[in-house]
């Protein structure tokens, strides 16, 4: 053990660790600089300006805020589950990331199971929710838990059966062979992504993934006009810093798999000298996860909620029965091919 | 190095399996099932059984346990509700029931020979689980599958007064 703690094997690993952790953490940091500086454009407002130039030393005046700020506990809360929920919805927010391929080597491990572990994570992040709702013992965080609770395992269904479709074509559930699968080209310049060929999984995907990471037009779960902030209404502090860190994340998360399983992750034209070719993959990686970030942030400023009822009746009437088709369908071409 | 994350995610299930009965509030004891389960979890690991852990996470701590923790949210039960008194004839079946099963899994692994450790890779692949259930256990597997179907019709049923 002592062997293996020094040899440079597990250096490497250590090195990716905090590459990516890092990356990652200040990436999430500035996603709340991105979001507030969009949302301001699109209302026709300047955003934070006041911070460094753009206000882009906002996100560490924001920080600091949170550190010095009261952190407030409720007085008929239940201390432990109250102090325990933001580390539940931040710790599985953040374990995901081990498992994405940011590039062809830069990946912490490459699990078999790659895919199904990162669904397995995700669905632990509901009680991050669930128990802040609960122990805060106040209505608005416990309708707001409930909503969410239900959403959550609604919208995971049709998410991870619009995930087949790709796992049957791929034959893979290791992130990094699904990636490999989807180098080359077909006829020369269409790029062999999974898009071309699971359209429908991939619509049904991303309007599920909107609703597991309770975003517009799906965030029922916070609707400020009815449960003032939802499931953490009452916490303050870095503890609410926490579940908006986890939000993040959990949007990092959802469009880095959407660029994995359709948009051919890292895959991208390689030009240049070496040095440039050892980071090209990881910049088309970024560059694809980043599109899919604007389109949420994007749809966030533009889309109006939909009424509660509307999204468990879209949920399980219109977005199961169509993944299940398409499940069928491509099953049957991918028998008969 | 395995044998001492195995012990320490087995005393782990094992304290989470004792906690859920001792503690007096339903929602703290769900919250121990969970840990048990994903305790469970990382010993199917240890197992090279990758596949079978994820899955167990997915279906019972991501969905199943979800379900125990909305309901509970949803009644709200006071603190320390205390049913044990209507339930007291249990613990005269339930003793015996118990070292039965104790008994049952004792023998078991008596019988069990001690030489599969080369074969757990290619068993615990998940092509390897979908080959077995689609050829040896087909039957065990359909019928299952029905069993399920019924069982959703049922709550359907009993859900809905008039269809």
């Amino acid at each position: 053990m002592i062997e293996y703690l020094t040899s440079s094997e597990f250096v490497v690993l250590m090195i990716k660790i905090l590459v990516i952790f890092g990356g990652v953490m200040g990436a999430l940091a500035y996603l709340s600089w991105l979001e507030r500086k969009m949302m301001a454009r699109v209302q026709m407002r300047p955003g934070p300006t006041r911070v460094g130039p753009f206000g882009l030393l906002q996100p560490i005046a924001d920080g600091l805020k949170f550190l010095f700020k009261e952190d407030v506990i409720p007085t008929h809360s239940n201390k432990f589950l109250f102090i325990a929920a933001p580390v539940v919805s931040l710790v599985p927010a953040l374990l995901s990331f081990s498992v994405i391929p940011f590039g062809p080597s830069l990946q912490i491990t490459d699990l078999s199971v790659g895919l199904l572990f990162i669904f397995a994570i995700t669905s632990l992040g509901v009680y991050g929710i669930a128990l802040g709702g609960w122990a805060s013992n106040s209505k608005y965080p416990l309708m707001g838990a409930i909503r969410s609770s239900a959403q959550m395992i609604s919208y995971e269904l049709s998410l991870t059966l619009s995930v087949v479709g790709v796992l049957m074509i791929a034959n893979t559930l290791s992130l990094g062979e699904l990636v490999a699968a989807q180098q080359n080209t077909w006829l020369g310049i269409i790029p062999r992504w999974n898009i071309f060929l699971q359209p429908v999984a991939f619509v049904v995907y991303l309007i599920s993934a909107v609703a597991e990471t309770n975003r517009l037009p799906f965030d029922l779960a916070e609707s400020e006009q009815e449960l003032v902030a939802g499931w953490h209404t009452e916490y303050s502090s870095m503890k609410f810093a926490m579940f908006m860190l986890a939000e993040y994340a959990n949007i990092v998360t959802v469009s880095a798999l959407a660029t994995i399983m359709f948009f051919g992750g890292w895959t991208g034209p390689m030009f240049g000298p070496e040095l440039l070719r050892m980071a090209l993959p990881t910049v088309w990686f970024l560059l694809k996860v980043s599109i899919f970030i604007f389109f949420y942030v994007l749809m966030r400023a533009t889309v109006p909620r939909i009424r509660y009822d509307q999204l468990m009746r879209f949920g399980w009437k219109v977005l199961l029965p169509i993944s299940l088709a398409n499940i069928v369908v491509t099953s049957f071409i991918v028998a008969i091919s | 190095m395995i044998q001492i994350l195995f012990f320490f995610f087995a005393a782990l299930a094992v304290g989470a399996a004792i906690n859920v009965l001792v503690q007096k509030h339903v929602m703290y004891s769900a919250l121990s099932l969970i840990l048990m389960l994903t305790a469970v979890s990382v010993l199917f690991i240890l197992l090279k059984a990758d596949f079978l852990a994820v899955i167990q996470v997915i279906v019972y701590a991501g969905a199943i346990m979800v379900l125990f923790v909305f309901v509970i949210m949803l009644l709200n039960l006071p603190e320390d509700e205390d049913g044990a008194d209507r339930l007291r004839w249990l613990k005269f079946v339930g003793i015996p029931l118990g070292l039965f099963f104790l008994v049952l899994v004792v023998t078991t692994l008596w019988n069990v020979e001690g030489s599969a450790g080369t074969q757990q890779q290619i068993v615990g692949s998940p092509a390897a689980i979908g080959q077995s259930l689609f050829t040896d256990f087909l039957l065990p597997f359909e019928v299952t599958s029905l069993l399920i179907l019924i069982a959703l019709m049922g709550a359907v049923v009993f859900a809905k007064k008039d269809l």
